[in-house]
């Protein structure tokens, strides 16, 4: 018998009283969602996240200054009242260049690990669900891929299509993908064996169909996770990249970048080196208490 | 056991061929000719086609790949654009500056990690445990270039404890291996902890503390003895993050590593200096892998290959 999502609500509704089974008819989500709202740290995270995002998009509208303005009157300005954080060697004022470096600092981060996370789960979908022989050979693939440090990977490729930020993107998607290609394969393969997946090929589900509706959403959690803690790396390697010339490029205000650009002033102005610096640090806390609690909350056994 | 050393070692045959392949295809992805970047902007067409002739770019590439292959299986890694002397030289002449680095940062990081780890899970108190915790979450998600900037300000430039323009005496060593240590200490302290809350649930450990053992001898010759079992192989991972992070630890405290060596070499788009560093890193990488998975067989002898 099939349910209708209106059938549902009604039987619901009618055993009200039967707490347990409302709770049993909630999604996975949801209930990650109730677990994770009691964890005070991944709240933290999550807004502090939220917060660092939402200043970066608005960041045209609430930067004191302009980002790459120069100004000949204030050069290397200690924090006062005018400028927050301060100004650099050419007097653009550091608090605007960190609101505007969040723009692409966290944007390479996030477009990065979205790549690598569709990607791989794509390959391991297709490994998994096939098996035989494509399985083989997408298996040794990534194995030359995974044996290798994965800035190595990302170096070579830079290497070959010249540092910018753009680079760095398709860089960190390049070697993240691996990792999650074999970690979907694996529960891909877990997941084969249930009976619900037998029972939609004998109905006559598609190879796409059973893919898409049947496993992937089974192995959704896991990904999420495997994301959400990829990229806190991702952010520290672009802003890294950045930081030893081979990312985003001056007078991008990139938080690597900026950083590069305090070293030659470490004695004169710190504030050119720790503010930016700073923000690469509170966002990759964030991003890295969020995604703790969020695999508390959606798998317990993978606690590290 | 011997046949499991013999196929792990097979196994590093498509691996590493698989490394030259991509190394190969670095240079040859690029836009541009590489007898031109040697000769620089104003050489004639003549000169640029008798180097290429002489650099053998003329040839297959599949030709190219297989002389590039056999010259490197030789321990030749061509000569470099910028200072026509062979990279291998090059590199050795480096990797003792990043040899150090490293093995501080990774006796560091077990010593500290472990250390941590075992504070947090034996700690009677909560609150030890959370601070524990909480030093190793800092410890993750502070980026060490940063973190290296800020001690260079405070104990280089404010204190002046340290030279600030890449010493290399011993003291020299002390901060840029504890920013390069920071991270995997976390992880394996983090790995350890965990480790170690679920050895002590065991029947032996119960059996331990039933005799009468002292704390002190129940945790090091019962728990911790089953516990680092798995921190062993994370260890072997780490190694690989620590060879990274010299690519940025190098940089802000100017020692003269392979790291740094790197960096510059895709600045300066110097290929074979490129293609060099990186076979070379990697080859060391998937031989210190191996010895981390043989050392694990050992420790266990629960685990027995076939």
């Amino acid at each position: 018998m099939v349910l209708k999502p209106d059938q549902l609500e009604l039987i619901q509704d009618g055993e009200e009283e039967f707490g347990w089974r409302k709770a049993r008819t909630e999604s996975q989500w949801r209930i990650a969602w109730r677990m994770l709202r009691r964890n005070p740290m991944a709240m933290f995270g999550l807004i502090g996240l939220g917060v660092l995002v939402l200043a970066a998009i608005v960041a045209p509208l609430i930067a004191p200054y302009d980002p790459t303005a120069m100004d000949y009157e204030s050069l290397l300005r200690s924090p006062c009242p005018a400028h927050l954080l301060g100004t650099d060697d050419l007097g653009r004022d550091i608090l605007s260049r960190v609101l505007w470096g969040g723009r692409e600092s966290l944007r390479v981060g996030l477009i990065g690990i979205t790549i690598a996370m569709v990607g791989g789960t794509l390959i391991g979908l297709v490994s998994g669900y096939y098996g035989g022989l494509v399985d083989s050979v997408i298996m040794r693939i990534t194995d030359v891929w995974l044996a290798f440090p994965a800035i190595l990977l990302v170096l070579s490729i830079v290497a070959a299509l010249g540092p910018n930020l753009g680079t760095v993107l398709v860089a960190l998607s390049i070697s993240a993908m691996p990792w999650f290609g074999r970690f979907v394969r694996g529960s891909v393969l877990a997941a084969r064996n249930f009976e619900y997946i037998t029972a939609a090929e004998v109905v006559g589900a598609t190879d796409a169909r059973i893919m898409f509706h049947h496993v992937l959403p089974n192995v959704l959690a896991p990904i999420v996770i495997y994301a959400s803690l990829g990229l806190g790396n991702a952010i520290m390697i672009t802003a890294g990249m950045s930081y030893i010339g081979l990312g985003a490029q001056p007078p991008s205000p990139e938080w690597g970048a900026m950083l590069n650009y305090g070293r030659n002033y470490l004695r004169e102005a710190w504030w050119m080196s720790v503010f930016p610096g700073l923000a690469i640090f509170l966002a990759v806390v964030c991003v890295n208490l969020f995604g703790d609690g969020l695999r508390d909350a959606l798998d317990p056994k993978l606690r590290v | 056991m011997l046949t499991y050393v013999l196929r792990r070692l097979l196994m590093l045959l498509p691996v590493l061929l698989g490394v030259t392949f991509l190394t190969f295809a670095i240079a040859r992805a690029t836009p541009g000719d590489p007898a031109r970047l040697m000769l620089g902007v104003h050489a004639t067409p003549e000169r640029i086609a008798e180097l290429r002739e002489h650099m053998g770019l003329s040839d297959p590439l599949l030709v190219q790949y297989v002389r590039y292959v056999w010259g490197a299986a030789h321990g030749d890694l061509g000569k470099s654009f910028r200072g026509q002397t062979p990279v291998m030289q090059e590199i050795l002449d480096r990797f003792p500056s990043t040899l150090e680095l490293t093995v501080a940062a990774m006796l560091t990081a077990i010593v500290g990690g472990i250390l941590l780890g075992v504070i947090a899970a034996t700690a009677k108190r909560k609150a030890v445990d959370g601070a524990a915790m909480a030093t190793a979450l800092l410890g993750i998600s502070i980026p060490n270039f940063w973190l290296a900037i800020i001690l260079i300000i405070i104990f280089g430039i404010n204190l002046k404890w340290v030279s600030v323009t890449g010493g290399q005496g011993l003291r020299d060593l002390v901060l840029p291996s504890f920013c390069l240590a920071l991270g995997p200490l976390a992880t394996v302290a983090r790995l350890t902890r965990s480790c170690i809350l679920e050895v002590v649930r065991e029947d032996y450990v119960r059996t331990a503390w039933a005799k009468g053992l002292r704390d002190w001898a129940v945790t090091t010759r019962h728990v911790l003895r089953n516990a680092l079992i798995p921190v062993v192989t994370v260890i072997g991972l780490q190694f690989a993050s620590l060879l990274g992070g010299t690519v940025f630890i190098e940089s802000v405290f100017a020692r003269p590593g392979i790291g740094r060596f790197a960096v510059n070499a895709i600045l300066m788009r110097d290929y074979p200096q490129i293609q060099g560093t990186v076979l070379f890193v990697a080859t060391i990488y998937v031989l210190v892998n191996l010895g981390v998975d043989l050392l694990y067989a050992f420790l266990d002898p629960r685990i027995r290959y076939g």
